[in-house]
């Protein structure tokens, strides 16, 4: 306490002294850290604290709703006009891919039937409002409107009508929280359209994103499409994910650096899809040996209502 | 009206209630909910009012409220628990044990001091989570904490309103 001020005469009564408890509360909050980075096991913690402090956050972001709101009631009716023309002229162009699709699919599951392949599951999507971009400046992450109470689960996949926005990281009761795939620590199993190369993307920083683990002399070319491969069981294989920027080769370097950018509208706001869980993990399925076709069904009949 | 926001004023504040700092802090905290996405220079409101509390009223407001608010934050912000706590418990540490310095000088130097442990509570954060891998969030981090001391001046004013109640009470004065 001496580099800070004075200490207090000793026949005052103030508690334990300030340095005492300056380092009970520092050994807590580091204990805390590493418990969360470390072991992730204070979830619960979060989720009551979460809850009370849910009419707060409600609270604070009516302001922007109401902006947002009155945007939205201003915007006029030309730009809407316009927007329902490019609405319905793409309607159109992906008629002629959808009438075919119910086709298809039931010749797909013909052939699977024939091939005796295990039938991929339908996968029921919940669409949901994204509400505001994280506070957290060192990652990126978006919360959107739907939460546990309508069935959300850790692990879903997240996508736009453009492309794969990420992945839900976290569940609250009405929210839940999206980690984008521009966040550094998210990884994406990926291929590329054109020749069906095999890669991992990963963000960084400036919302740009990376496909590391290329050879440095791997056939890959500005403007290449990558789309996911479905290896990891989170994301449905051929969503769109993002497109090749620029590649640079430097000899010196084991792997090329291949920058990318997103495809998806990422830290945007508007409407996304969380995408229901593609197959039951290894654990679950162990467990049910008759086939994981019941759990399927009970989560998708919960998520009807 | 002469405010005193100083120790060498001659006038006398009178004594702070305890429903207002809590007031205070929790629209410190409403302050930083709104979600604003990146804005570049937004300052911490909970960690400024934090500081003025701790400076004012060092023990009325000191390292509990600290960790309260910072787990509060923590939440809130969906970043990596602990990470609040640590800062603002350093920040409350410093600014209490230096609230019977600051509180000699005149505003602008008081809102000197004020930044340099703003910075420090930005850079325990920076610290925490880049230890735990994350990414760094850009130079432009750091203006939060300078719009912060800016705020000072008002925030003294509008903070220290309610105690400087006139001698003589007028009934239908609302604060």
């Amino acid at each position: 306490m001496s580099a800070v001020g004075h200490p207090p005469p000793p026949f005052f009564k103030r508690g334990p002294a300030p340095l005492a408890r300056l380092v009970f509360f520092v050994i807590v909050s580091l204990a805390l850290l590493v418990i969360d980075l470390r072991y992730r096991t204070l979830e619960l913690a979060r989720q009551v604290v979460a809850v009370a402090l849910y009419p707060l956050q409600r609270a604070a972001y009516a302001p922007i709703e109401l902006y947002e709101r009155a945007g939205g009631y201003l915007q006029g009716l030309a730009a809407l006009q316009q927007e329902n023309r490019r609405l319905m002229r793409k309607d159109l162009e992906a008629a002629g891919l959808l009438l075919r699709q119910q086709h298809l699919d039931q010749e797909n599951l013909r052939l699977r039937e024939l091939l005796d392949m295990k039938t991929r599951q339908p996968v029921p999507g919940i669409v949901a409002d994204i509400l505001y971009a994280a506070q957290d400046p060192f990652s990126r992450r978006i919360v959107v409107d739907r939460g546990s109470r309508h069935g959300v689960v850790p692990g879903q996949a997240v996508v736009d009508e453009a492309g794969v926005l990420g992945q839900v990281t976290r569940v609250y009761p009405l929210q839940s929280e999206v980690t984008l795939v521009t966040d550094k620590n998210q990884a994406v199993p990926v291929e590329i359209v054109r020749n069906g190369l095999r890669a991992v993307l990963f963000g960084t920083s400036g919302g740009q994103m990376e496909l590391r683990y290329l050879a440095a002399n791997a056939d890959v070319q500005p403007g290449d499409r990558v789309v996911t491969s479905g290896l990891d069981g989170v994301y449905l294989p051929g969503l769109p994910v993002a497109r090749v920027l620029r590649v640079d080769r430097d000899k010196a370097y084991t792997f090329a650096a291949i920058a990318c950018e997103p495809l998806a509208g990422v830290e945007q706001h508007g409407q996304v899809l969380l995408l229901g869980q593609r197959e039951s993990s290894p654990r679950e399925a162990g467990e049910t040996a008759d086939g994981d076709k019941k759990p399927a069904r009970a989560k998708r009949a919960r998520r009807k209502d | 009206m002469a405010i005193q926001t100083t120790h060498s004023s001659r006038r006398i504040l009178l004594p702070v209630r305890p429903w207002f700092i809590l007031l205070s802090l929790a629209a410190a905290l409403l302050l930083n909910l709104v979600p604003l996405g990146r804005a570049i220079g937004m300052p911490d409101w909970v960690a400024l009012v934090l500081a003025f509390w701790s400076v004012r009223e060092p023990l009325r407001v000191g390292m509990g409220s600290a960790f309260a608010l910072g787990l509060l934050m923590d939440v809130a912000s969906a970043s990596v628990m602990g990470q609040h706590p640590l800062a603002y418990l350093l920040l409350s540490y410093a600014a209490g044990g230096l609230s019977r310095r600051i509180l000699w000088f005149p505003l602008g130097q008081q809102a000197l001091h004020i930044l340099p442990l703003l910075l420090g509570t930005q850079l325990v954060m920076v610290a925490a989570r880049l230890a735990g891998g994350a990414d760094f969030p850009g130079w432009g981090y750091f203006l939060g904490s300078f719009s912060g001391a800016l705020l000072w001046f008002p925030l003294t004013y509008v903070l220290l309103l309610p105690q400087h109640r006139p001698v003589d009470k007028d009934e239908n004065r609302p604060i």
